[in-house]
């Protein structure tokens, strides 16, 4: 598989002369299987600049994941040219919410009212549809299988597994470590504790042994302090379920808006140095860059 | 003209929570750093909160790959976040009336159910469930009686009537299969089936007036402990009887039913703190 990342950033874009060297696109990656089918994993602004890419080889087949429906993971999608070209393709998976219940198709239809933006979804001409996924289900794209498990963020988030002849990757989506809302003293922390670790295991248990894991790291441990709750990890949380699911490729991804690049290089040293001897090869995801797994 | 079970079961999907916590959800909500634990806390002390809830969490749509049980697990599972936007979204369809044409005491019955819910998460203890089980004892005592509720609020005529001939000797699950069709337990199981609850949740409710019909402890628990609940008086529900302790129950909690009361002195204390919460 070849792993593209056309946007690594968290929340918003964030263009400027600070954020040159990682990327100032929000989430958007591109996985080309080994038989060459394309999956994409959500549409923030990153999609744009693959969509421009994409239109040099139309008509095309692709299947874009959505993790989550915050805005920094959709806000792309109405400027994915193929999405206007007649012949091209697109399902669009993801998972449904509880609370509106509203459905993977609503997505794209409610960022193209008329309010918001000046075509209309039925004025698209790509073949569009799409599909609400369940936790667990795989689904088959040509020579890969994607599997959505879901996570931990202040809206359904699904984190998504691809394996593919051999190969497996994982992407957190948005993703905040679990937490018990009881204090040690009260009657209840055991419990919910139990239910945290269980579910903390399932996780890991998931993901264990996949040869690249990219995961929400937008927080450093000091800045966590007062984002409990915002739905992302810190850098080390996600070392930790690195090593715990015996991950031997960890990229990090989703940057903190007002992180300069310069920033991220200290950071990234840091662990670098802190986790030298953990056989544990770490990353930071740059846009526009690609590996191969 | 429709039956009494189907009335009851198209209506049900409307059904609000109790206005205290309906009052305090919103009142937790409209605040950004709102406490986790104190929005848990109340929706899971609510039985209409906790089943809607287990409803959606539940649902094929949200697909879940596993049942969920309790307020705890949903918690971990969906978020936070999402459990409190659908608390808020419950909330802001209204409240329980105060009052029901079917005279039934809603503060009463929520008391009660809370009792049996207290009370069967220790007989749980007891038994030696898992630490992580627990919660589930806890809900099926909350839930066993939502068959109740139903009727006050969407067949509150005919439930009159059951509760009638129940102040008169009839026990109130055959007043009300006379009267209605379908006894509280039936339709309450017919609730939680409809709305994709966990199996031994819904067997609970179904058996709690005929505990040794399956021989699940989740069932076997809820008995005891609404029939501990009436001779301890808390709340009321329509039903002052306390049914025999079968033996092979005692059998199993290797003790009488007042001497299981009696290695609970501090349910006073818990039971108390509920009286506070729900009538304040």
């Amino acid at each position: 598989m070849q792993l593209t990342f056309w946007g690594v950033r968290g929340s918003i874009p964030s263009p400027g002369s600070e954020t040159v060297k990682y990327g100032g696109n929000t989430t958007c990656l591109e996985i080309l299987t080994d038989h060459g089918h394309r999956i994409i994993i959500d549409a923030g602004s990153g999609i744009r600049p693959l969509g421009l890419k994409l239109a040099r080889s139309m008509p095309l087949t692709c299947a874009l994941f959505i993790t989550h429906t915050h805005w920094d993971h959709i806000q792309g999608l109405p400027f994915f040219v193929p999405l206007f070209v007649p012949k091209n393709s697109l399902t669009i998976y993801g998972a449904a919410d509880p609370v509106t219940f509203g459905s993977v198709k609503d997505i794209l239809s409610v960022q193209l009212e008329y309010r918001y933006f000046p075509v209309r979804e039925a004025e698209l001409k790509a073949d569009i549809s799409a599909q609400t996924l369940r936790e667990g289900q795989d689904v088959r794209i040509g020579d890969a299988t994607v599997t959505p498990i879901l996570l931990n963020h202040p809206v359904l988030n699904f984190g998504y597994k691809i394996q593919c002849n051999g190969k497996s990757l994982f992407f957190t989506g948005d993703h905040e470590q679990y937490s018990n809302i009881y204090a040690p003293e009260d009657e209840d922390y055991d419990e919910y504790e139990k239910a945290i670790s269980e579910k903390k295991n399932a996780v890991v248990e998931f993901i264990r042994g996949v040869d690249v894991l990219v995961a929400d790291a937008q927080y450093t441990t000091a800045e966590y302090a007062t984002k409990v709750g915002w739905g992302h990890s810190t850098f080390d949380q996600c070392v930790a379920l690195a090593k715990d699911a015996n991950v031997k490729r960890l990229f990090l991804t989703h940057h903190e808006p007002t992180r300069p690049d310069s920033e991220l290089d200290a950071i990234l040293a840091q662990l670098h140095a802190a986790n030298a001897d953990a056989g544990l090869d770490i990353e930071l995801a740059v846009e526009g860059n690609s590996i191969i797994c | 003209m429709p039956s009494a079970p189907e009335i009851a079961l198209k209506a049900v999907d409307k059904m609000p929570g109790f206005p205290k916590s309906v009052q305090q959800v919103l009142q937790l909500t409209a605040n950004i750093n709102c406490s986790p634990k104190d929005l848990v806390n109340v929706i899971k002390l609510d039985p209409v909160f906790t089943m809607r809830i287990l409803k959606i969490v539940n649902s094929p749509f949200v697909g879940l790959a596993q049942k969920v049980t309790s307020i705890h697990q949903a918690s971990v599972f969906l978020g936070i976040n999402t459990i409190k936007n659908l608390a808020l979204s419950l909330a802001t369809i209204g409240a329980l009336p105060r009052t029901n044409k079917a005279g039934f005491d809603m503060t009463g019955f929520w008391l009660h159910s809370l009792a049996v819910a207290a009370i069967a998460r220790r007989l749980a203890e007891r038994l030696g469930v898992d630490r992580n089980s627990l919660t589930d004892y806890f809900s099926a005592g909350l839930l066993h009686d939502i068959g109740k509720g139903v009727f006050a609020l969407y067949l509150p005529l005919e439930f009159k009537k059951a509760l009638a001939l129940a102040i008169n000797g009839t026990r109130l699950f055959s007043a009300e299969s006379q009267a209605i069709g379908i006894n509280h337990a039936e339709i309450g199981a017919l609730v939680a089936a409809k709305w994709g609850l966990p199996k031994a949740l819904t067997q609970s409710i179904a058996d709690h007036h005929a505990p040794l019909a399956q021989r699940f402890d989740l069932t076997d628990c809820v008995f005891a402990a609404d029939q501990a609940s009436k001779i301890l008086a808390y709340g009321n529900a329509g039903e002052t009887v306390v049914e025999p302790f079968p033996a092979p129950l005692a059998e199993r909690f290797g003790a009488e039913l007042h001497e299981l009361l009696d290695a609970m002195p501090d349910l006073g204390e818990e039971m108390e703190k509920s009286r506070i919460f729900v009538q304040a």
